[in-house]
Protein backbone atom coordinates (compact mmCIF):
# COMPACT_ATOMS: atom_id res chain seq x y z
CA UNK A 1 0.00 0.00 0.00
CA UNK A 2 1.02 3.39 -0.92
CA UNK A 3 1.86 5.93 1.99
CA UNK A 4 -0.10 8.58 0.19
CA UNK A 5 -1.67 10.93 2.15
CA UNK A 6 -3.48 13.79 -0.29
CA UNK A 7 -4.45 17.01 1.24
CA UNK A 8 -8.27 16.90 1.58
CA UNK A 9 -9.61 20.41 2.24
CA UNK A 10 -11.60 20.66 5.79
CA UNK A 11 -15.10 21.48 5.50
CA UNK A 12 -15.26 23.47 8.78
CA UNK A 13 -17.63 26.37 8.51
CA UNK A 14 -17.55 26.28 4.97
CA UNK A 15 -20.82 27.88 4.60
CA UNK A 16 -20.20 30.96 7.28
CA UNK A 17 -18.08 32.68 4.31
CA UNK A 18 -21.19 33.47 2.44
CA UNK A 19 -24.73 34.35 3.72
CA UNK A 20 -26.98 32.31 1.53
CA UNK A 21 -25.42 29.27 3.00
CA UNK A 22 -25.61 30.59 6.10
CA UNK A 23 -29.54 31.03 5.74
CA UNK A 24 -30.02 27.76 4.20
CA UNK A 25 -27.95 26.17 7.43
CA UNK A 26 -30.20 27.66 9.22
CA UNK A 27 -33.63 26.99 7.40
CA UNK A 28 -32.20 23.26 7.18
CA UNK A 29 -31.58 22.95 11.12
CA UNK A 30 -35.19 24.04 11.88
CA UNK A 31 -36.06 20.43 11.08
CA UNK A 32 -33.88 19.23 14.81
CA UNK A 33 -36.93 21.51 15.99
CA UNK A 34 -39.99 19.90 14.59
CA UNK A 35 -38.51 16.69 15.35
CA UNK A 36 -37.97 17.33 19.25
CA UNK A 37 -41.28 18.93 19.02
CA UNK A 38 -42.35 15.46 17.86
CA UNK A 39 -40.90 13.49 19.66
CA UNK A 40 -42.52 15.57 22.89
CA UNK A 41 -45.46 14.76 21.36
CA UNK A 42 -44.90 11.03 21.01
CA UNK A 43 -44.38 11.05 24.89
CA UNK A 44 -47.51 12.51 25.31
CA UNK A 45 -49.22 9.88 23.54
CA UNK A 46 -47.63 7.18 25.00
CA UNK A 47 -48.09 8.39 28.09
CA UNK A 48 -52.12 8.98 27.26
CA UNK A 49 -51.95 4.95 26.73
CA UNK A 50 -50.95 4.62 30.06
CA UNK A 51 -53.74 7.02 31.96
CA UNK A 52 -54.60 9.39 33.94
CA UNK A 53 -51.91 9.76 36.42
CA UNK A 54 -49.15 9.14 33.82
CA UNK A 55 -50.73 12.09 31.44
CA UNK A 56 -51.68 14.53 34.16
CA UNK A 57 -47.17 13.96 34.97
CA UNK A 58 -46.81 14.82 31.40
CA UNK A 59 -49.21 17.94 31.07
CA UNK A 60 -47.26 18.98 34.85
CA UNK A 61 -43.94 18.62 32.67
CA UNK A 62 -44.73 20.93 30.04
CA UNK A 63 -45.83 23.77 32.85
CA UNK A 64 -42.18 23.96 34.11
CA UNK A 65 -39.73 26.31 32.69
CA UNK A 66 -37.84 24.53 31.08
CA UNK A 67 -40.92 23.22 28.68
CA UNK A 68 -42.15 26.58 28.27
CA UNK A 69 -38.86 28.07 27.28
CA UNK A 70 -38.03 24.56 24.55
CA UNK A 71 -41.61 25.64 23.22
CA UNK A 72 -41.09 29.52 22.41
CA UNK A 73 -38.13 28.07 20.83
CA UNK A 74 -39.78 25.47 18.84
CA UNK A 75 -42.26 28.19 17.87
CA UNK A 76 -39.91 30.58 16.60
CA UNK A 77 -37.47 28.19 14.78
CA UNK A 78 -41.30 26.35 13.09
CA UNK A 79 -42.32 29.53 12.19
CA UNK A 80 -39.38 30.04 10.33
CA UNK A 81 -39.24 26.82 8.32
CA UNK A 82 -43.35 27.94 7.47
CA UNK A 83 -41.68 31.03 5.95
CA UNK A 84 -38.95 29.11 3.92
CA UNK A 85 -40.79 26.21 3.30
CA UNK A 86 -43.19 28.81 1.20
CA UNK A 87 -39.72 31.03 0.26
CA UNK A 88 -38.49 28.13 -1.52
CA UNK A 89 -41.59 26.53 -2.92
CA UNK A 90 -41.28 28.49 -6.50
CA UNK A 91 -38.12 26.50 -7.24
CA UNK A 92 -38.90 23.10 -5.38
CA UNK A 93 -42.26 22.81 -7.25
CA UNK A 94 -43.24 22.24 -11.02
CA UNK A 95 -43.92 25.37 -12.62
CA UNK A 96 -47.54 26.50 -12.80
CA UNK A 97 -49.15 27.74 -15.96
CA UNK A 98 -52.60 29.77 -15.59
CA UNK A 99 -54.05 31.34 -18.54
CA UNK A 100 -50.39 30.61 -20.84
CA UNK A 101 -48.48 32.75 -18.22
CA UNK A 102 -46.52 30.96 -15.80
CA UNK A 103 -47.53 32.08 -11.77
CA UNK A 104 -44.35 33.91 -10.37
CA UNK A 105 -42.79 32.83 -7.37
CA UNK A 106 -44.03 35.66 -4.74
CA UNK A 107 -47.98 34.68 -5.68
CA UNK A 108 -46.81 30.66 -4.99
CA UNK A 109 -45.23 32.08 -1.68
CA UNK A 110 -47.82 34.59 -0.76
CA UNK A 111 -50.36 31.99 -1.33
CA UNK A 112 -48.35 29.46 0.79
CA UNK A 113 -48.06 31.73 3.80
CA UNK A 114 -51.79 32.84 3.33
CA UNK A 115 -52.69 29.04 3.53
CA UNK A 116 -50.61 28.63 6.60
CA UNK A 117 -52.35 31.52 8.23
CA UNK A 118 -55.74 30.02 7.45
CA UNK A 119 -55.03 26.34 8.71
CA UNK A 120 -53.46 28.21 12.22
CA UNK A 121 -56.83 29.80 13.02
CA UNK A 122 -59.04 26.63 11.62
CA UNK A 123 -56.45 24.53 13.78
CA UNK A 124 -57.08 27.07 16.60
CA UNK A 125 -60.84 27.44 15.95
CA UNK A 126 -61.28 23.51 16.13
CA UNK A 127 -59.71 23.59 19.16
CA UNK A 128 -61.68 26.05 20.88
CA UNK A 129 -64.52 24.54 20.34
CA UNK A 130 -63.35 20.49 20.94
CA UNK A 131 -62.75 22.63 24.49
CA UNK A 132 -65.67 24.17 25.33
CA UNK B 1 -39.95 -7.99 -18.07
CA UNK B 2 -37.22 -7.08 -16.00
CA UNK B 3 -35.32 -3.89 -17.15
CA UNK B 4 -32.41 -4.82 -14.93
CA UNK B 5 -32.60 -1.38 -13.21
CA UNK B 6 -33.39 -1.41 -9.61
CA UNK B 7 -35.90 1.17 -8.75
CA UNK B 8 -34.87 3.69 -6.30
CA UNK B 9 -36.82 3.70 -3.23
CA UNK B 10 -35.88 7.76 -3.12
CA UNK B 11 -39.20 9.00 -4.29
CA UNK B 12 -41.26 7.54 -0.73
CA UNK B 13 -38.76 9.23 1.62
CA UNK B 14 -39.47 12.31 -0.48
CA UNK B 15 -42.93 11.94 -0.45
CA UNK B 16 -42.95 11.80 3.27
CA UNK B 17 -40.77 14.55 3.03
CA UNK B 18 -42.74 16.78 1.43
CA UNK B 19 -45.97 15.80 3.00
CA UNK B 20 -44.58 16.40 6.32
CA UNK B 21 -42.51 19.60 5.21
CA UNK B 22 -46.47 20.60 3.99
CA UNK B 23 -48.08 19.44 7.25
CA UNK B 24 -45.37 20.85 9.77
CA UNK B 25 -45.40 24.01 7.99
CA UNK B 26 -49.48 24.96 7.65
CA UNK B 27 -50.06 23.63 11.53
CA UNK B 28 -46.74 23.47 13.10
CA UNK B 29 -46.41 26.71 14.81
CA UNK B 30 -49.81 26.89 15.89
CA UNK B 31 -49.77 23.43 17.87
CA UNK B 32 -46.64 24.05 19.44
CA UNK B 33 -48.40 27.26 20.80
CA UNK B 34 -51.54 25.18 21.91
CA UNK B 35 -49.40 22.45 23.28
CA UNK B 36 -46.52 23.88 24.54
CA UNK B 37 -47.58 27.82 25.59
CA UNK B 38 -51.25 28.14 25.58
CA UNK B 39 -52.32 25.19 27.47
CA UNK B 40 -49.56 24.95 30.12
CA UNK B 41 -49.97 28.90 30.75
CA UNK B 42 -53.78 28.58 30.82
CA UNK B 43 -54.01 31.71 28.03
CA UNK B 44 -56.79 32.05 25.61
CA UNK B 45 -58.10 28.36 25.57
CA UNK B 46 -60.62 26.91 28.74
CA UNK B 47 -58.35 24.92 31.58
CA UNK B 48 -59.49 21.74 30.47
CA UNK B 49 -58.20 22.01 26.92
CA UNK B 50 -56.19 18.94 27.07
CA UNK B 51 -57.59 17.22 30.20
CA UNK B 52 -57.43 12.96 30.10
CA UNK B 53 -61.04 12.71 28.99
CA UNK B 54 -61.31 15.20 26.35
CA UNK B 55 -57.52 14.27 25.21
CA UNK B 56 -59.06 10.77 25.32
CA UNK B 57 -62.16 11.29 23.70
CA UNK B 58 -60.06 12.90 21.08
CA UNK B 59 -57.38 9.82 20.02
CA UNK B 60 -60.38 7.79 20.29
CA UNK B 61 -62.22 9.27 17.13
CA UNK B 62 -61.08 7.81 13.95
CA UNK B 63 -60.04 11.59 12.83
CA UNK B 64 -58.67 12.50 15.92
CA UNK B 65 -56.33 9.13 15.10
CA UNK B 66 -55.60 10.38 11.72
CA UNK B 67 -54.53 13.15 13.32
CA UNK B 68 -52.61 12.46 15.68
CA UNK B 69 -50.80 9.87 13.66
CA UNK B 70 -50.22 12.30 11.03
CA UNK B 71 -48.96 15.09 13.36
CA UNK B 72 -46.19 12.74 14.81
CA UNK B 73 -45.46 10.55 11.94
CA UNK B 74 -45.07 13.11 9.33
CA UNK B 75 -43.26 15.44 11.41
CA UNK B 76 -40.19 12.85 12.43
CA UNK B 77 -40.20 11.19 8.51
CA UNK B 78 -39.50 15.34 7.52
CA UNK B 79 -36.95 15.89 9.99
CA UNK B 80 -35.19 12.64 10.02
CA UNK B 81 -34.95 13.19 5.37
CA UNK B 82 -33.75 16.58 6.00
CA UNK B 83 -31.11 15.63 8.83
CA UNK B 84 -29.95 12.62 6.49
CA UNK B 85 -29.48 14.89 4.07
CA UNK B 86 -27.71 18.03 5.62
CA UNK B 87 -24.72 15.56 7.46
CA UNK B 88 -23.09 15.84 4.15
CA UNK B 89 -23.26 19.93 4.74
CA UNK B 90 -21.48 19.23 7.96
CA UNK B 91 -18.40 16.81 6.96
CA UNK B 92 -20.34 13.54 7.63
CA UNK B 93 -20.63 11.33 4.60
CA UNK B 94 -23.25 9.64 5.65
CA UNK B 95 -23.55 6.08 4.83
CA UNK B 96 -25.84 3.17 5.69
CA UNK B 97 -25.77 3.62 9.48
CA UNK B 98 -26.99 7.56 9.30
CA UNK B 99 -29.59 6.35 7.18
CA UNK B 100 -30.67 3.70 9.73
CA UNK B 101 -30.99 6.23 12.09
CA UNK B 102 -32.24 8.73 10.68
CA UNK B 103 -35.21 7.15 9.10
CA UNK B 104 -35.09 4.14 11.68
CA UNK B 105 -36.31 6.39 14.78
CA UNK B 106 -38.60 7.62 12.45
CA UNK B 107 -39.94 4.22 11.68
CA UNK B 108 -39.88 3.53 15.25
CA UNK B 109 -42.20 6.49 16.17
CA UNK B 110 -44.59 5.65 13.74
CA UNK B 111 -44.66 2.48 15.06
CA UNK B 112 -45.02 3.02 18.35
CA UNK B 113 -47.42 5.67 18.03
CA UNK B 114 -49.91 3.72 15.55
CA UNK B 115 -49.65 1.16 18.48
CA UNK B 116 -50.61 3.42 21.53
CA UNK B 117 -53.54 4.70 19.08
CA UNK B 118 -54.95 1.39 18.18
CA UNK B 119 -54.82 -0.23 21.85
CA UNK B 120 -57.01 3.30 22.75
CA UNK B 121 -59.52 1.76 21.57
CA UNK B 122 -62.23 3.12 19.01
Amino acid sequence: MSKRRPYVRSMDGWWKKNPYFIEYMIHESTALFVAAYAFILLVGLVRLGQGEAAWSGWLDALKSPLSLTCHVVFLVAILYHTYTWFKIMPITMPPIIVGGKRVGPEVITGSGLLAALVASLVLLGLVWRLAL
Amino acid sequence: MKSGLKRSNAPIFWGLFGAGGMFSALFGPMLVFITGIAVPLGLMLPANTMSYAKMMAFAQNIIGKGFILAVIALFLWFAAHRIFHSLHEIGIHAGVGAKLLCYGSAFIATVISAVVLLSLGF
